[in-house]
């Protein structure tokens, strides 16, 4: 289905956060810390007050009222202690944006500098183990005997991957606009991927009630993650708003994006696989080092795929975090799964080597009847015939495993598969369904950030009312409607969409007007693990002079539960393979090692795949009758195409040129060293 | 300063700051918020409009300097009530998601489709190559989707040049 | 954004006429504007040439004079740069994107800054930037800057595309000025940093490019090749200009070489040229001579392979230009 704010999104119509029109409006913005750890000695804000237009500027001269407990990245203008380069320490509001930023540079700040640290290494003497790791995951699980399995076993792979610190760079920069009322109430246009959560996170940062907080989100252009929980942009508009009066617009700048609104943890993983001469797994080892700030503990849940993916006698992962003086990590689409399944299936990639067998065949021979850590049946898992399917689509039969041989002028050819998962989860969430005029009302506050939720919730609510799409209008994006969990971990579409069923479902019965609330059914669902797999395969050329290395075809083959809309489904998929061919090839945060922070914080700098990057990409699925999952049968779809993608187009380099590279991004750099 | 801008081919006489980019102009004062900024930078293509007839970024074009220019934004790319051929063939081809950098891509495909001549990646310069999904893909990565929905631009693109 | 004024010039005498201390000349602005926004330039006064009537490629002799206020895309899509000069058509084009070349002008692309991440940073100290304040790129991130020709004062690298083709064509670089007009060779207009990296040129102050002269197109074959982290809109990893002429009997009579990407100016390979000339053309000359010209190269620790790429692309691109 076409979706259905097509129209207003091609016409310039959809209005997202900084574009609503509001009487009076004023701006802010910030001033960065420039030192990576220490105290602020003194700020000076006289000469950027007598700039032109200059209204007020916040900093902790004079710290605003706040919520004792506010949570360190968003109580702004709080504390002296910088914790990282680039962290907010004050900000102006004038009138006009070009007079807020011009008179940010005239605000003096002054700083008794620590020295710092901020780069992560597997050695790192402050690596813990933290309690849990993100979002409710124990951070360590071990079952049977590794080292016996590793002594025991034909073959084995000991090898380390790292990952870099990555950006998840939607291209609407975070902004807020931010409106009190004369009675204290408080509205803010945010670009979030949960207005919900939004609303309750800033009224807790406040110290105020819920019910005084309205966030409204009708577009954002994208988050993959970064949105998800608001960012101190958000905080810095309610407060500068509140200081000077009047209705405060922030629109964070690209470079400080890279500062402050989260990124992807460098990792480094340490994978040790075991297998008897048939390919049996025996061991499965994978520890994983990452970082967080000072300020709050965020531990990616890397190792945790391994848990999932394959049948092994002996399994444990462990999650290592040490604190840096950096900004604070977050989420990026797939979390955890991402960059481990990197690992993991760059290192079954080495395994099949070392044993001698098609990759394919290895995974299939060691795909699981349960759960390999927990033991849980699983609700469904076609993860083999995602395989099967995709190694007959691909034309994988008969591939020669030889590196390095095969030749097309100066381009050496490659083929690379490897698995893809990703949980398929619920949050509850509240929705209501109404006859109004003559068709149907949808209310939920859930967020379309490009996902097609608009479209996706109508189809749900038309299929179970047995109604035309037409004759259903979805209203979404407002705090104010039914609350409902934000727009992530593929979560969205089948915890609203629980709920859309179930209101319509008791607007059918009552004939008018249905609600629901979901908290109590998932509650009481079976304990079972859910999960979507897929299979990701890719063809590279790689220049053997020059190192440069293009992706002439990926094919993901997807098993997601039932499909909802196969035009939005195919679009979720490809973007998501997109990103991950830029996990692969050139996505990159560098650490600023002397300074602090990251030194290439823009989108020339910091490269994201271009048009002429995506030559062919396929995505397809299996259908799956999984009953155990939510009244749509629907796992998430948002996520799990970047999973595996990066893994497969190593695979396939390394079968091109027999060259190994263990360090994410594979660049010519790499190629040619 | 005084400057007189068409825009969407409405005669339009502001008074701007110098500082003040294209960008922002349309975005803070004219109410036209159709064109993004993505980096305002020149490094994304959010922004691109029309500037006589050529695509241009917003963000890098100071307004002081485009006195006199005739401006196209997305909003002006329909004709009335119907949409540009390439409006309806990125709904139809689902070439968006987010939405963000679509004002941005369906600019600079209008502009590009008014180009011609060869690009960097065709073989023989002296000779206009046909518009090939290969030589779209080139000439539209000045405008980054973070979304990927890389695929269907081309596809809706490729469409509408036949 | 440091408040400015702003004035469009009449013509180039205008323009010149206007310059006093803080001025800068205005192009299509893509870089000086984005460099402004950084904080990294502060102009009181922009004085506009991108309208001025230097927008015509026409024949000059057996050669081209390009316009400084010509624009990027104009150039490339030039019929005579086209048919007569592809390497730089192809140079042109394959610089940033289509919609910043609408904007470039030839003059601006001659003139832009380097990419250097500390340069673009005001919030750190850079030698270019700041003279003084140090070059945190020695020991920190300087995996696409110099390997040849850098000092200690600075290692950055020139980033136009557009320039390493003049290098390799010997154009010439027309500029008129408060001290009146000269021409000046390219290579020729960028300078090593040594130590005044903040002098990106040769050029004084007030100075204005007014056109490029190219000379008749050099026998024989030619090609521009740059390599980069994506497939496109990116700035050059390396990048070679090149043009071989071999004999009927199997030996080069004439050749040139540039490379992009690997010093603070387009680095014309005169010892890789000078091995070539009369030597027979083939792998292994082309190797040596390669060699020849990188024995100088000083690589950093994370930019050594810009070494064996530029090695490569030489010897490659020589290979295919042979007959
Ligand atoms: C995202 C991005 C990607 C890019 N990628 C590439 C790339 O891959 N390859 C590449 O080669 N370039 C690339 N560029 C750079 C681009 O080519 C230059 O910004 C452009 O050519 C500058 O031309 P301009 O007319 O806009 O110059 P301006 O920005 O107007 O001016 C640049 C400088 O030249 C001076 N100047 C301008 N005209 C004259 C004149 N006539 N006489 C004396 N001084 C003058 C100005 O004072 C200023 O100092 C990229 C730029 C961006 C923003
Ligand atoms: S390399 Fe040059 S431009 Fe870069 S930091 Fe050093 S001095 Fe500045
Ligand atoms: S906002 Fe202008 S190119 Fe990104
Ligand atoms: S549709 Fe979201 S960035 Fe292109």
């Amino acid at each position: 289905m076409n979706r259905i704010e097509g129209h207003d999104k091609v016409t310039g119509r959809a209005t997202y956060a900084a574009e609503y029109p509001v009487e009076g409006v004023t701006y802010a913005y910030p001033v960065q810390a420039e030192i990576a750890r220490g105290r602020i000695t003194s700020i000076d804000a006289a000469g950027a007050l007598a700039m032109p237009g200059v209204l007020t500027v916040l900093s902790s001269e004079d710290p605003p009222e706040l919520a004792p407990d506010a949570d360190p990245e968003l109580g702004l203008f709080q504390r002296r202690e910088v914790a990282y380069r680039g962290q907010i320490v004050a900000a102006v509001v004038a009138d006009t944006y070009e007079n807020a930023r011009a008179a940010a540079r005239a605000v003096r700040v002054t700083y008794q500098e620590d020295p710092h640290d901020v780069r992560l290494r597997s050695d790192h003497p402050g690596l813990y183990r933290p309690e849990k790791v993100n979002p409710f995951y124990p951070a360590d699980t071990e079952k049977g005997d590794v080292a016996a399995g590793l002594a025991a076993a034909a073959f084995t792979v000991d090898v380390t991957y790292t990952t870099p610190a990555m950006h998840n760079n939607p291209m609407e920069p975070h902004a807020t606009l931010a409106v009190w009322s004369g009675d204290g109430d408080l509205t803010v246009y945010d670009a979030t991927q949960g207005v919900s959560t939004a609303r309750d996170m800033i009224a807790k940062t406040l110290g105020l009630p819920a019910e005084r907080v309205r966030v409204v989100c009708r577009h954002v252009g994208g988050g993959f993650g970064a949105k998800g929980t608001i960012r101190p942009g958000t905080m810095l508009a309610v407060l500068a708003a509140r200081a000077a009066g009047r209705p405060v617009k922030v629109a964070l700048t690209r470079q400080q994006l890279f500062d402050v609104t989260g990124y992807r943890t460098p990792t480094i993983q340490r994978l040790r696989l075991g297998a008897d001469a048939d390919g049996r797994l025996t061991a499965v080892d994978h520890e994983v080092a990452e970082q967080s700030s000072t300020l709050i503990e965020f531990a990616e849940q890397t190792a945790t795929p391994a848990r999932t993916m394959y049948e092994t006698p002996a399994l444990r992962t462990a999650h290592r975090l040490v604190r840096l003086d950096v900004a604070s990590p977050s989420w990026m689409r797939a979390p955890g799964e991402c960059p481990g399944m990197y690992a993991l299936e760059s290192a079954m990639d080495e395994l099949a080597i070392a044993v001698g067998m098609d990759p394919v065949e290895l995974r299939v021979l060691n795909d699981p009847e349960v759960e390999p850590a927990g033991g849980r049946p699983f609700s469904s898992r076609n993860l083999v015939a995602c395989l099967l399917e995709g190694a007959r689509r691909f034309g994988w039969e008969g591939r020669d495993p030889t590196p390095g041989v095969r030749r097309q002028g100066r381009w050496l050819i490659g083929t690379g598969v490897a698995s893809s998962t990703y949980p398929a989860l619920r949050r509850p969430s509240q929705a209501t369904a109404t006859v109004e005029n003559g068709g149907y009302v949808v209310r939920v506050a859930a967020v379309d950030l490009g996902t097609g939720a608009r479209t996706a919730l109508t189809r749900i609510a038309a299929t179970t009312l047995g109604v035309p799409p037409e004759q259903v209008r979805v209203e979404l994006g407002d705090s104010d409607l039914p609350a409902a969990p934000l727009a992530g971990g593929s979560m969205g579409t089948a915890s609203w969409g629980s709920a859309v069923v179930a209101a319509c479902e008791e607007a059918l019965r009552d004939g008018k007007h249905g609600a629901a609330d979901t908290t109590d059914a998932i509650k009481a669902q079976e304990d079972l693990a859910r999960h979507s797999f897929g299979a990701q395969f890719a063809r590279v050329r790689v220049d053997m002079d020059t190192g440069e290395v293009r992706v002439s075809h990926l094919l993901g083959i997807f098993a997601a539960g039932r499909i909802i809309d196969e035009k939005l489904a195919r679009s979720q998929f490809v973007g998501g393979m997109t990103m991950g061919l830029g996990m692969a090839l050139m996505e990159a945060t560098v650490t600023d090692e002397e300074f602090g922070g990251f030194s290439n914080h823009d989108l020339a700098q910091y490269h994201v795949p271009v048009c002429a990057d995506i030559e062919r990409i396929d995505a397809a699925w299996i259908e799956e009758d999984d009953r155990h999952l939510n009244p749509m049968g629907a796992k998430g779809i948002g996520e799990i195409g970047i999973v595996g993608t990066a893994a497969a187009i190593g695979n396939a380099v390394y079968h091109a040129t027999g060259i190994r590279v263990r360090d994410l991004p594979i660049t010519p750099a790499r190629l040619l060293a | 300063m005084e400057i007189t801008l068409q825009v969407n081919g409405t005669r339009r006489t502001v008074e701007v700051d110098p500082r003040v980019s294209l960008l922002d102009l349309l975005r803070e004062r004219l109410g036209l918020t159709g064109s993004k900024k993505g980096c305002d930078h020149g490094q994304c293509g959010a922004c691109t409009v029309l500037i006589d007839g050529r695509r241009a970024n917003a963000c890098l074009a100071l307004a002081v300097a485009q006195d006199g220019s005739d401006i196209t934004t997305v909003e002006g790319l329909a004709d009335g009530d119907r949409p540009h051929p390439l409006q309806a063939a990125f709904i139809e081809h689902d070439a968006f998601q987010c939405g963000y950098c679509t004002p941005g891509q369906l600019c600079s495909a209008a502009g590009m489709l008014a180009e011609g001549g060869p690009s960097a990646i065709t073989d023989d310069l002296a000779t206009d190559p046909a518009l090939t999904a290969e030589e779209v893909r080139e000439r539209m990565s000045g405008n980054l989707c973070r979304c990927g929905a890389y695929p269907n631009i081309v596809t809706a693109i490729v469409e509408v040049a036949r | 954004m440091r408040s400015f004024e702003y004035a469009r010039a009449a013509d180039p005498a205008d323009a010149v006429a206007r310059f006093r201390p803080g001025t800068m000349y205005l192009g299509g602005g893509t870089n000086l504007v984005d460099l402004m926004r950084l904080g990294v330039a502060e102009p009181e006064y922009l004085v506009d040439v991108s309208r001025l009537p230097l927008d015509r490629v026409e024949p000059d002799g057996e050669g081209l004079r390009v316009g400084a206020a010509v624009r990027n895309s104009d150039l490339g899509a030039h019929p005579l740069v086209r048919e007569r000069y592809p390497m730089l058509a192809r140079a042109v084009l394959s610089g940033a994107s289509g919609q910043i070349r609408n904007m470039a002008t030839v003059g601006g692309n001659l003139l832009q800054r380097t990419r250097c991440p500390y340069f673009q940073d005001v919030s750190k100290p850079c030698n270019k930037r700041l003279p003084g304040s140090g070059c945190p790129a020695i020991d920190g991130d300087h995996s696409n800057l110099a390997v040849l020709g850098h000092s200690t004062a600075c290692v950055a690298t020139h980033p136009s595309d557009m320039a390493v083709a003049l290098a390799a064509l010997d154009a010439r670089v027309h500029v008129t000025g408060p001290g009146g007009d000269r021409v000046i060779p390219m290579p020729g207009l960028h300078r090593l940093p040594g130590d005044e990296p903040g002098r990106d040129t040769v050029l004084e102050p007030g100075e204005l490019v007014t056109a490029v002269l190219l000379p008749a197109p050099p026998p024989g074959a030619s090609r521009y090749r740059k390599v980069r982290e994506r497939a496109s809109f990116a700035f050059a990893l390396v990048s070679i200009a090149a043009v071989l002429d071999v004999a009927g009997d199997g030996t080069v009579r004439e050749c040139r070489i540039a490379l992009g990407g690997v010093a603070h100016a387009p680095w014309r390979c005169e010892r890789a040229e000078q091995a070539l000339r009369g030597a027979r053309a083939g792998e292994e000359s082309f190797g040596r001579a390669a060699d020849a010209e990188l024995a100088q190269a000083r690589p950093l620790p994370r930019n050594a392979h810009k070494v064996p790429l530029a090695r490569n692309l030489i010897v490659r691109t020589l290979l295919e230009l042979a007959p």
